[in-house]
């Protein structure tokens, strides 16, 4: 008895011991990257970052062109993307269950959920800068929303699939007709979900290079033009921190870490939104 | 219905309903029927005494049922009548049929793809399981409460107001008044007053169960259906629910549900016993817990098996 329970010790030990190591080991690297980007960055934010635009070589200035154009490319895309993400996910959780047009569906998004941001650029160059004639914001926003929708479209089918069929049952066996079923209420139950699956869309999206160097590329100076070039924050850290110039380099160190910081509010956001509509349900 | 008076159960010869139970095993001479603590559970009021000799009205005729899982099917050429005003108990072990039938009645089973029913309940002289049928008109006549308390993620209040405002445009005011009646007849007005808009998700389960009856009662329906209510209560809680049952007896045709025996001779009129997909036998929920006429039947409520 007793051996048999020191060694039942032991190895809790050493299992708790492997977990935590394995946990250090992640954190470490995460540590790292923060840090480094704090140290790095933490020097050119102020207010030139946020009011000056992107300079050339040798002179100062600051991100504002690419703020502004990375703001406006997000939020078309998610003005595109949310919707339909939603409504694509919300049609597999609800109305293609068990369907083989369903499964199809489903199959192809776990597919365009895992494709590279690359390729998704490269298609949206043939499709709309290669016609258009030109690199554009248009151009760089479709290729956002295209990465965006599988991510909404996932998130979207797992928290409807969690909410309990009970209550879809309850609410139908009230003489709801479908569509107020999952509008009223289990889009409801799933409310803090489907949000946080947007948020983290749209962090993921925010820090895209690829798609948007084949579509959107670049812009030295403001411009709201949506079918021209359109500046934006990833293209820029890209392009200054590839630079030789020092100046460049701080400013893309400074991008990175607003995109950071950005990506972190977002998380929060998503955190508070969730806490917020549970209490208030 | 007609139930001899203290049959000899043991020294009577086998029916053809005892032959065919071959899976029992040797009987010896039993005791009289009707262990003492279910049978003295079995309502007596006065007044009880009318109904049957009058016999009420049949609210909904469950005729020659079947129904089927894909290919597997789970209730087998089904009758039994479901009278107004009264309580209706299916018992029976799981998986024997008892929560499918319910589910027939307000046609909830073809939220899934597979699932079909044939033959005929009639409801008002209509068939409710004809095709065609207004789905949402029907289940707006048939209240159900489920196993598990289902209250939507929204205010106390507009889980009940919910109901109402799928079928009738009303006034605030008179909205308020609907909601404050359904709460009342629930009995969990006095409970929930003071915060109507909370989250439903915030009461207790016996009180979400009873927000969830009160929500069906809102919309006004004819018949309810509860899919073992109290299963997942505490003893107190159940209590309520079953005196709540004994309440809403007096407006609605029920049909419940249940597992638990003692519920279903407290608190029923007739109970029908199910076994295996099919009817064993239908009676006076009186004559089944003391005179059954099937063998089958007594050794479930006596606890030989199930």
């Amino acid at each position: 008895m007793i051996p048999l329970y020191a060694r039942r010790r032991l190895t809790n030990r050493i299992i708790i011991g492997l977990s935590i190591a394995a946990t250090g080991f992640g954190l470490l690297w995460l540590v790292m990257v923060l840090g480094t980007l704090l140290i790095n960055g933490a020097s050119a934010i102020g207010p030139a970052l946020f009011a000056q635009m992107t300079p050339p070589p040798g002179s100062s200035g600051g991100l504002l062109n690419a703020i502004a154009g990375s703001v406006v490319m997000t939020g078309i895309a998610t003005l595109i993307g949310t919707p339909t993400g939603i409504l694509a996910g919300t049609f597999l959780a609800e109305y293609a269950r068990g369907s083989q047009f369903g499964e199809l569906v489903r199959f192809i998004n776990d597919i365009l959920l895992s494709a590279p941001s690359i390729i998704i650029g490269l298609f949206v160059y043939e499709a709309m800068v290669v016609r258009m004639g030109h690199f554009s914001a248009w151009a760089g926003a479709v290729a956002l929303a295209i990465i965006m929708v599988p991510v909404i479209v996932r998130t979207t089918e797992d928290m409807l699939r969690l909410v309990p069929s009970a209550l879809r049952e309850a609410a139908a066996a009230l003489g709801a007709p479908k569509w107020k079923v999952v509008v009223m209420v289990t889009y409801r139950a799933a409310l803090q979900g489907m949000v946080t699956g947007v948020l983290l869309a749209i962090a993921r999206i925010s820090g895209e290079t690829a798609p948007l160097l084949f579509t959107a590329l670049n812009n030295q100076f403001w411009s709201t033009d949506l079918n021209r070039p359109m500046a934006n924050l990833p293209v820029v850290i890209f392009q200054f921190a590839m630079s030789p110039y020092a100046d460049w380099q701080v400013l893309a160190w400074g991008g990175a870490l607003l995109i950071t910081v950005s990506i972190l509010v977002l998380n929060i956001t998503a955190r508070i939104l969730a806490a917020w509509s549970s209490f208030k349900s | 219905m007609n139930s001899p008076t203290a049959r000899p159960l043991a020294t009577e010869p086998d029916s053809p309903d005892r032959a065919s139970d071959d899976t029992a095993p040797p009987r010896q001479p039993r005791r009289p029927l009707a262990a003492p603590p279910i049978a003295a559970l079995v309502q007596r009021k006065p007044g009880d005494e009318a109904p049957k000799t009058a016999m009420p009205d049949v609210k909904a005729d469950v005729r020659h049922v079947n129904f089927f899982y894909g290919k597997f099917q789970a209730l087998h050429d089904i009758s039994v009548p479901l009278y107004d005003r009264r309580v209706t108990a299916f018992i029976g072990p799981s998986g024997c049929g008892k929560s499918t039938l319910l589910r027939i009645l307000n046609r909830i089973y073809e939220l899934y793809p597979g699932q079909t029913a044939t033959g005929e309940v009639i409801l008002d002289g209509e068939n409710i399981l004809m095709p065609g049928l207004d789905l949402n008109r029907l289940r707006a006549k048939i209240g159900m409460v489920f196993q598990k308390p289902t209250p939507f993620p929204m205010a106390i209040y507009d889980n009940i107001a919910f109901g109402i405002r799928l079928y009738e445009k009303v006034s605030k005011s008179e909205l308020d008044d609907r909601v404050e009646s359904a709460l009342r007849r629930a009995a969990l007005w006095d409970e929930v007053k003071d915060k109507l808009r909370d989250s439903g998700l915030s009461l207790s389960g016996g009180q979400q169960q009873r927000l969830c009856i009160a929500r069906a009662i809102a919309i006004e329906p004819e018949v309810l259906l509860l899919d073992e209510p109290a299963s997942a209560l505490d003893p107190i809680s159940t209590q309520r629910i079953e005196e709540l049952i004994a309440e809403l007896k007096a407006d609605y045709c029920i049909a419940m549900v249940t597992h638990n025996m003692q519920q279903a001779a407290r608190s029923s009129d007739y109970t029908a016993f199910l076994y295996l997909g099919e009817l064993v036998e239908f009676d006076e929920t009186e004559t089944i817990f003391t005179h059954p006429r099937v063998r089958r039947t007594e050794d479930y409520i006596t606890g030989r098996f199930g």
